[in-house]
Order: C-alpha cells, then sequence, then structure tokens
C-alpha cells in the first residue's frame, strides 16, 4: 500500500510536469499547426536557466523561477520572429525540419555553456520528508505537483474566459475570419510560442529541483510526444490527462514490474488507444455539416 | 463615409479582378451591392478590410478613403479598430467554440473589460443565440451561424458594417427576418451598411442606394426604385422580361444586352 501511495505520487508529479511541457506543445499546434519538435529543449533550457539561477548565481529560488519565466518568455518570442515568422506560408514539412533542428541548436546551446555532465543542487524548494497515508514523499515533489495543478488550472481560465485565450482559440479555428475581427495573427502566434516555452521552462524548473540537472532531461522532454498523442494534439484537457496517465503508467511498472519497462510500456499503451481512438483521447474531429 | 475611387485590384501578381472600382458608402444608409458570381463583390469588401493579404491579393491602383482617412495601406486590425467591421461570406464561425465565445471574439478590439451589456444586446437581437449560447457553434444550423456571424460584428460596435451575402444558402423565411435585423440594426444602433447580395429583390427593399457591378466594375448604380424600372436589371436581377414573365435563355436579344454588359 505503501509503494502504490508512493508511486502513484510519483507518477502524478511527473505527469503534471509533463502535462505542463505538452500544453505549450498544444498550444503551438492548434494556433498555428506547427509541430514543436523543440518543445522538449524548453523544457531542459528551463532546467539549466533556473540551474544557473540558484546555484551559480545565487539568487532566491522564487526570484530566480521569475526571471527564468522571463527569459522563457523572451526565447518563445525569439524563435517565433526569427525562425518561424519567414516561414508562414512554406510547406509544412520544412517548418517541421526547421523545429528539429531548432531541437538540436537548444541542445548543443546548453551543452556549450554548461557542459554535459549532469550535475545536482541543493533543491530548491524545501524537500523534507512528508508521511501521506503511511508513504513518505518529499515535500518537492507534492509542491512540483501542486505548482504544475495550479498553472494549469490558470491556463485552462485564460482559455475560456480571457478574451485573449478566446482569440487564441479562434485564431486555431479559423485564421482569417479571426482576422477580420482585428485579432492580429502574429500576434497570437508571439503569444502561443511565448506561453509554450514558459510553461516548459516551469516543468524544467520543477524537474531541475526534483533530480538535478543533466543531459537526461532531454530524454524526459521527448516523453511530451506520447503524451499529446495520446491525449488529443489539439486537446488542453487532453494534454493533462495524457501528462498524468503517462506519468502514472510509468512510475507503476518502474515500482510493480521493473526498470526499463516503464520506458516501453506508455508507447504500447499509446498504439492501442491509437487505434481505437485515432485523434487521440480528446482530439478535435473536423466537425461536418451538411 | 466610405470611398471608393478607382480601385484595382489584383491577386497574385497578376489576376486582374477589380479593374477601376469606384462607389460610396454615406453615413447611417444602407447601400446594396449586387452582381453575378465572380463579378468581385467579395474581393471589393477585402479590399476595404484589409483581408486581401492573407489571399496574396494588394490594391495596386485607385484609393479607399475612410471618414477622411486613407486605409488602402492599412493593416486588418487597425481597419477593425476605425470602426469597419466585414461579416465575411460563408458565415465562417469558429466551429469549436460555443456561440458566446465566439461573440467574444467578435468584441477582441473592444476597449471596455466589461462585455456583458452587448452580449445582452445582442442576445435581443438574436434572443435564438442566447438559447444556444453555451453550444458548440460548429453544430448550430446555418441560420443561427449567420446570425451568430452578424452577432459577432455587432459586438465590435462598428460604424460601418459590411455583409458578405447573407441570404447564402438560406431558407427565404429566415432571410426575410434576417433582412429585417439588419434594417432594425441600422436604425437603432445607427450603423451604416454594406450590403453584398445575389438576391437582387430583397436588397433593393431594404437599401437606401444600390449599386450593380460586373467584371470589377459598377456598371449601373441608383436608387432602389429607379433600377426597378431598368430593364436589364428586370431581366438579369429580378428575373423579370418587359412583360412581367420569365425570361427565356433562347431569347437573342438577352444574348446580345448580356454581352453588352460584360464587355
Ligand atoms: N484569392 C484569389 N486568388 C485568385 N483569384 C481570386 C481570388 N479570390 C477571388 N479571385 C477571383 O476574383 C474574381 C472575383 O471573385 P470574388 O470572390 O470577389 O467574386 P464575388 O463577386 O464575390 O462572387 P460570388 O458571388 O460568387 O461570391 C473571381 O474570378 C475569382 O476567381
Ligand atoms: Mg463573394
Amino acid at each position: 500500500m505503501d509503494l502504490f501511495i508512493q508511486l502513484t505520487l510519483t507518477g502524478l508529479t511527473n505527469g503534471a510536469i509533463l502535462a505542463l511541457a505538452a500544453l505549450g506543445f498544444v498550444l503551438i499546434y492548434k494556433s498555428s499547426d506547427v509541430i514543436n519538435f523543440a518543445q522538449g529543449e524548453f523544457l531542459l533550457v528551463g532546467a539549466y536557466v533556473i540551474f544557473a539561477m540558484i546555484a551559480q548565481v545565487g539568487l532566491h529560488w522564487t526570484i530566480g523561477m521569475v526571471l527564468t519565466l522571463l527569459i522563457a518568455v523572451l526565447l518563445g518570442v525569439l524563435v517565433e520572429r526569427l525562425v518561424l515568422r519567414p516561414l508562414i506560408g512554406e510547406p509544412i514539412i520544412s517548418v517541421i525540419m526547421v523545429t528539429i533542428g531548432l531541437s538540436s541548436l537548444l541542445r548543443a546551446i546548453v551543452s556549450t555553456i554548461w557542459g554535459n555532465q549532469p550535475k545536482s543542487f541543493p533543491p530548491f524548494i524545501p524537500s523534507q520528508p512528508i508521511n501521506i497515508l503511511g508513504a513518505t514523499v518529499g515535500a518537492d515533489r507534492l509542491w512540483a505537483l501542486v505548482i504544475a495543478a495550479v498553472m494549469l488550472v490558470l491556463f485552462n481560465f485564460f482559455f475560456t474566459r480571457s478574451r485573449e485565450g478566446i482569440a487564441m482559440r479562434a485564431v486555431a479555428d479559423d485564421q482569417q475570419a479571426a482576422l477580420s475581427m482585428g485579432i492580429s495573427v502574429k500576434k497570437i502566434f508571439a503569444w502561443a510560442w511565448s506561453i509554450a516555452a514558459a510553461t516548459a521552462a516551469i516543468g524544467g524548473a520543477l524537474v531541475a529541483n526534483i533530480v538535478g540537472v543533466g543531459p537526461e532531461l532531454a530524454g524526459f522532454g521527448l516523453r511530451v510526444f506520447p503524451v499529446v498523442i495520446l491525449g488529443g494534439l489539439d486537446s488542453i484537457p487532453g494534454a493533462i490527462v495524457g501528462g498524468i496517465i503517462i506519468g502514472l503508467l510509468e512510475a507503476y511498472t518502474g515500482g510493480y514490474i521493473g526498470q526499463g519497462l516503464n520506458q516501453v510500456l506508455p508507447f504500447i499503451v499509446l498504439i492501442i488507444i491509437l487505434m481505437i481512438r485515432p485523434y487521440g483521447l480528446f482530439g478535435q474531429e473536423i466537425i461536418e455539416r451538411v | 463615409m466610405l470611398t471608393l475611387n478607382n480601385v484595382e485590384v489584383i491577386y497574385n501578381d497578376v489576376i486582374l479582378v477589380l479593374k477601376g472600382m469606384s462607389m460610396e458608402v454615406p453615413e447611417g444608409k444602407i447601400v446594396g451591392l449586387l452582381g453575378s458570381n465572380g463579378a468581385g463583390k467579395s474581393t471589393t469588401l477585402k479590399a476595404i478590410s484589409g483581408l486581401l493579404k492573407p489571399e496574396d491579393g494588394e490594391v495596386t491602383d485607385g484609393s479607399i478613403e475612410f471618414m477622411g482617412q486613407e486605409i488602402h495601406h492599412m493593416d486588418a486590425a487597425d481597419i477593425v479598430r476605425l470602426g469597419i467591421f466585414q461579416v465575411m461570406e460563408g458565415r465562417r464561425v469558429f466551429e469549436h467554440l460555443t456561440t458566446e465565445e465566439n461573440l467574444i471574439a467578435g468584441g477582441y478590439t473592444r476597449r471596455e473589460m466589461n462585455l456583458k451589456p452587448d452580449l445582452e444586446m445582442v442576445y435581443h437581437y438574436f434572443p435564438r443565440l442566447k438559447e444556444r449560447r453555451h453550444q458548440i457553434a460548429g453544430y448550430l444550423s446555418g441560420g443561427e451561424q449567420q446570425m451568430l456571424a452578424i452577432g459577432r460584428a455587432l459586438m465590435a460596435k462598428p460604424k460601418l458594417m459590411m455583409l458578405d451575402e447573407p441570404s447564402l444558402g438560406l431558407a427565404p423565411l429566415l432571410v426575410m427576418e434576417i433582412f429585417e435585423i439588419i434594417q432594425r440594426i441600422n436604425k437603432e444602433q445607427g450603423t451604416t451598411i454594406l450590403l453584398v447580395e445575389q438576391n437582387a429583390n430583397l436588397t433593393l427593399a431594404v437599401a437606401d442606394y444600390a449599386y450593380i457591378m460586373e467584371n470589377g466594375r459598377i456598371v449601373l448604380e441608383g436608387k432602389p426604385e429607379d433600377l426597378r424600372e431598368n430593364a436589364d436589371v428586370r431581366e438579369f436581377y429580378l428575373g423579370l422580361t418587359e412583360v412581367g414573365q420569365r425570361k427565356s435563355y433562347r431569347d437573342v436579344k438577352h444574348y446580345k444586352r448580356r454581352k453588352r454588359w460584360l464587355s
């Protein structure tokens, strides 16, 4: 029972962090139809930047977090402006190739600045063990869960209540019609990329706090893909549910069956679900009226 | 209020679609713009609202003035902020958004934070939309979608509302209903209306003034009552011959006159 609770909490935390990163991916795909293969690298950058702020510069973690967010937003805007905007109207495959290139570039920049050695640093979020129903969990994991959950709720609110969030979904549906009501599509794309980079960076910071930084973080970022495919490329709730399912599955298989298999099982589940629901769990079907 | 002066529009750098289009829309009026398929009506509206760019179209000559300001080089978003709102052909609702979210998107450029009174105003004109406020717009009926498209425009509180074939694909009774509401909006809100249509009968019934375009330019204009008396209009747009019978396509005279129109 202890093990079960332990695994559940681990899975939920990882899942919530994955959901954050996946959310950004979905946002970009929804608003601009671009599949961002560099989403995992946004997470990596977030992790290293927070590491630099706290362990190397020595800032308080709250300030570090805010600065990391700002840098991520800036990175998102820059990428949209310099890399993607010139590609508007180009075939989708060139855009995909560019995001793949971007992912290698970001990885190379990170390893040039910080090297390839894994680095641990004292967890900045308080991590004393806490007892829940007999299982012991680090407080940092709980914090990560809470922060991720709060972010997800905030985003949901943003997309359904705020004018800017609704405009973003409107652009996803019909760009020219959105333009006809004065919604600047360029501005919305910039928003989408900066929010995507910011959510991934928060995810990265939370991971870094728990396991430290190292190149294997990019592997964590890669798991964004099974998450979004499972949840549906264009579904915000899908990103959240998909993240949590993958997180839990990995934790349970790792704990009950064995390490190693936990890397494979999510993909097996993924294939089965896609055979039943080709758009993913929550993917939008195309509305057809006659 | 709005003046088009010899406007020329070219798509993809080669296809000349508007060939010296001139017209005027006076403040507070309903102006009709009639013409057959491919005449360039939608292109005219897109030239005014700045929506040509995504289609690789461009105003290459002439000028478009709105309330004393040249607008043909402005961004679509700025033109909306000036007070021009185009309801695009084919309704174009955001299918995955709810009715109310569609309306909020329509009010995107408004400065007010609270759009509640405006939502109520739209629901006042279209009570049916209120019943379906939380429904996904993609599943509304065609008529409801057209109401939503007009409602979205109302949310922006435009000075000039341009409607592109609002009767498209709707049952006659519903078309009447929508035209009545357009007239009410014009009177009650003081919104100037530029109405693009193929339905000449109804358009001439609601408009204060009308233009007829063929092949990228205006070929005829006048007050509805005068246009109704014009033999060509009667024949080609109202489907009536001189003696009030339905036209015959084998009529040689008809063919000749048609040719004169298109040249
Ligand atoms: N994006 C485009 N690229 C190239 N040509 C275009 C484009 N849009 C319209 N055209 C051409 O311009 C001409 C006028 O089109 P437009 O849509 O303005 O006509 P319309 O009067 O609105 O017709 P309808 O009543 O069928 O809507 C047509 O011949 C059309 O083929
Ligand atoms: Mg048209």
